[in-house]
């Protein structure tokens, strides 16, 4: 049996459904449907009264599940795409984000947004929001990269008591697979290093775990050996576990598949910089994709974006340095 | 069954107790926020001070005919009166704008940002539109759980306020599902300093709930007795399940924007017509001439809200302010995510 990262996604609130009649999923064609790209299949079979259809509406939308959260519900809002979750950012950063400081009331909302770029899906369908998201006081915002991570990380942003932003990456739904679920998983909100090194350190998250893990095992056969952190929760950020990979290599690259300006990747290295300075053999090195807005056709796309052609660019830069 | 104009006449009869009790809710949120006003204009308060004065009647009608402890009320900026009719404690308010850490917010926020989601009053945030679906949420998670029975919820906003995307959705969101969701609209005329004829080209904020499919209706906002009939009945059908209700009082703000403003930009001309009348001495002399309280009862009720707002500014006074140093400081309320 396999099961892929868009149906841990799937099983995951399956499971949060089953255990806990507080949680309850909305969001646009996610009922009878079962969702634009499937992860709510069959939930509505199973849960009709708690997998409900929204109109388009992503505002109201979030202000419903504040609503029912002070209600004592645990709502899952699905955005259609990460992109349309701007026009709920008001509820988003203003209501949910700061319920509990301004009332003492918790605000247990999970927000997903399946996020990131994928061929031909061009500017409006493409965006990683974490950045905008993680700026915001009082939010959580995760990222998982693995099918294991998805499910896991998943179940604990439901039960976590404050706004979680989910950001699933749409390329990983159906290319990756893993055998089976977790039944114990990392905490959220901790870091992992997916492969060990010695020569730099690759602090990335989502997608782009995959692309630095091809980069390695590339530069591998060159002998060098590149460790890479997964951040898993890009926020809060598991800064120990990057400092402590930095203090092995004394070199470092963070990447991100969002816009370069600002972000978790200037987050990074503004804390390793400020934290860890005497950590570093050489300046610390970043890679986004181009400041532009994302563009549709493949080609342009490929290059928009970081690639394990990319990473490898900055990485033997990197050990030059 | 009794034709309309008996009905009419029947809830007239009816809602003398209705009228008095709104009526000393006006008083209260008036004297209330007079003071409050020449409190600020002492220096003594920071940020700003929002009044109702005008809006007291619309306000404090639609909370006593909400039942506390079952229905959701979310007031806004002019909801002074309409916030105490619902049961929030004066010295709440004045702990708030005193900013006394032992008020609701903990200075965290001020002056009309309080509520007590806990109570059924959601604490606003300042995007307007933003607050009714949060309304909606509640209703919903209720109804989801088999615990909404003939709860009502109701929210306040402003002609300004139904011009933003948020009101749009969440109207639109609640009349899709059938909420029992009351919307009223004090239509002041302005925007802080924006008239009407800039913020909507439909005759009336009653025409938008056509394109909702939901009922709207208009209501002298300076008439108390009217605004009490029209909410009872609009809160009759929402518990009916009629679905949402959007409520259009007409009225003018009888002050600027802020405490702080002037407000130049409301013409003489206005100001003395129907819509400037003072809701709170126009309800005052309706109860004389129905004979529903004599001058005796009404001067008791102007001196108990004297002496209630004393007390709980003086109280909210003598309360600490908030210590930065010892304050929370954190976002979360997960203890896992303050490690």
């Amino acid at each position: 049996m396999s099961i892929t990262y868009l149906e841990a996604i799937r099983e995951a609130q399956s499971v949060a459904l089953q255990k806990n009649d507080e949680v309850f999923i909305y969001g646009q064609d996610i009922g009878f449907f079962g969702g634009a790209f499937k992860s709510t299949k069959g939930l509505y079979n199973e849960f009709p009264d708690r997998v409900l259809d929204s109109p388009i509406s992503e505002d109201a939308m979030v202000g419903l599940a504040v609503g029912a959260a002070i209600e004592g519900m645990r709502p899952i809002v699905e955005m259609q795409f990460a992109d349309f979750s701007s026009v709920g950012f008001n509820q988003i950063v203003n209501q949910a984000a700061t319920l509990y400081w301004r009332t003492s009331l918790a605000c247990p909302i999970t927000i997903r947004l399946p996020s990131g770029g994928t061929p031909g899906s061009g500017p409006f369908h493409s965006q990683c929001m974490e950045t905008i998201y993680a700026h915001y006081p009082g939010t959580v915002v995760m990222a998982p990269s693995t099918v294991e991570d998805a499910y896991s990380m998943l179940l604990d942003a439901i039960s976590i008591d404050d706004p979680v932003i989910f950001c699933e990456h749409k390329y990983l739904y159906y290319h990756l697979k893993a055998q089976q679920l977790p039944k114990k998983a990392l905490p959220a909100t901790k870091a992992r290093i997916v492969r060990p090194g010695r020569h730099a350190t690759i602090v990335t998250y989502s997608a782009m775990v995959h692309e630095a893990v091809s980069t390695a095992e590339k530069l591998s056969e060159d002998g060098f050996e590149i460790e890479i952190v997964d951040l898993r929760c890009v926020k809060p950020i598991d800064i120990e576990t990057v400092l402590g990979s930095i203090a092995r290599t004394g070199r470092v690259l963070a990447i991100g598949e969002a816009f370069p300006w600002g972000g978790v990747t200037a987050e990074i290295i503004s804390q390793i910089t400020s934290e860890g300075f005497n950590l570093l053999d050489a300046p610390p090195a970043r890679l986004n994709s181009l400041d532009t807005p994302i563009p549709y056709h493949p080609e342009l796309w490929r290059f928009h974006r970081p690639t394990a052609h990319s990473i490898e660019d900055k990485i033997r830069k990197l050990i030059k340095e | 069954m009794a034709s309309g104009a008996d009905h009419e006449d029947n809830l007239k009869n009816d809602s003398s107790e209705m009228v008095l009790d709104a009526f000393r809710w006006m008083v209260l949120a008036r004297t209330f926020e007079d003071k409050i006003s020449s409190i600020y204009k002492a220096g003594k308060i920071v940020g700003g001070v929002y009044v109702g004065k005008g809006q007291e009647a619309f306000s404090s009608a639609l909370a006593v005919n909400l039942v506390k402890g079952k229905d959701i009320y979310s007031p806004l900026i002019r909801d002074m009166a309409g916030r105490s009719a619902f049961g929030e404690p004066l010295v709440d308010a004045a702990r708030t704008y005193m900013g006394s850490s032992k008020g609701p917010t903990q200075g965290r926020d001020g002056n009309v940002h309080r509520g007590n989601p806990r109570e059924g009053m959601p604490a606003m945030i300042s995007h307007l539109g933003a607050m009714i679906s949060v309304v909606n949420g509640i209703l919903f998670a209720r109804r989801m759980k088999g615990t909404l029975d003939d709860a009502v919820g109701a929210t306040t906003i402003g002609d300004g306020g139904t011009s933003t995307g948020a009101f749009h959705e969440a109207l639109n969101l609640a009349a899709v599902e059938n909420l029992p969701l009351i919307v009223s609209v004090a239509n002041n005329q302005f925007a802080y300093s924006t008239p009407n004829s800039k913020q909507f080209a439909c005759d009336n904020i009653t025409d938008k709930a056509v394109g909702y499919g939901i009922t709207g209706v208009e209501v002298d906002g300076t008439d108390l007795v009217d605004c009490v009939n029209t909410f009872k009945l609009c809160v009759e059908k929402a518990r009916a399940g009629d679905g949402p209700q959007l409520v259009v009082g007409n009225l003018l703000r009888l002050s600027g924007h802020g405490e702080h403003d002037d407000a130049p930009y409301i013409s003489e001309d206005l100001r003395k017509s129907k819509l400037g009348e003072d809701c709170l001495s126009k309800a005052h002399n309706r109860i004389l001439d129905e004979g529903w309280a004599n001058q005796g009862d009404i001067d008791d009720i102007f001196k108990e809200s004297d002496d209630e707002v004393k007390s709980a500014i003086h109280t909210a006074e003598s309360e600490k302010v908030p210590d930065p140093y010892s304050h929370n400081w954190s976002a979360y309320s997960s203890s896992i995510l303050n490690e």
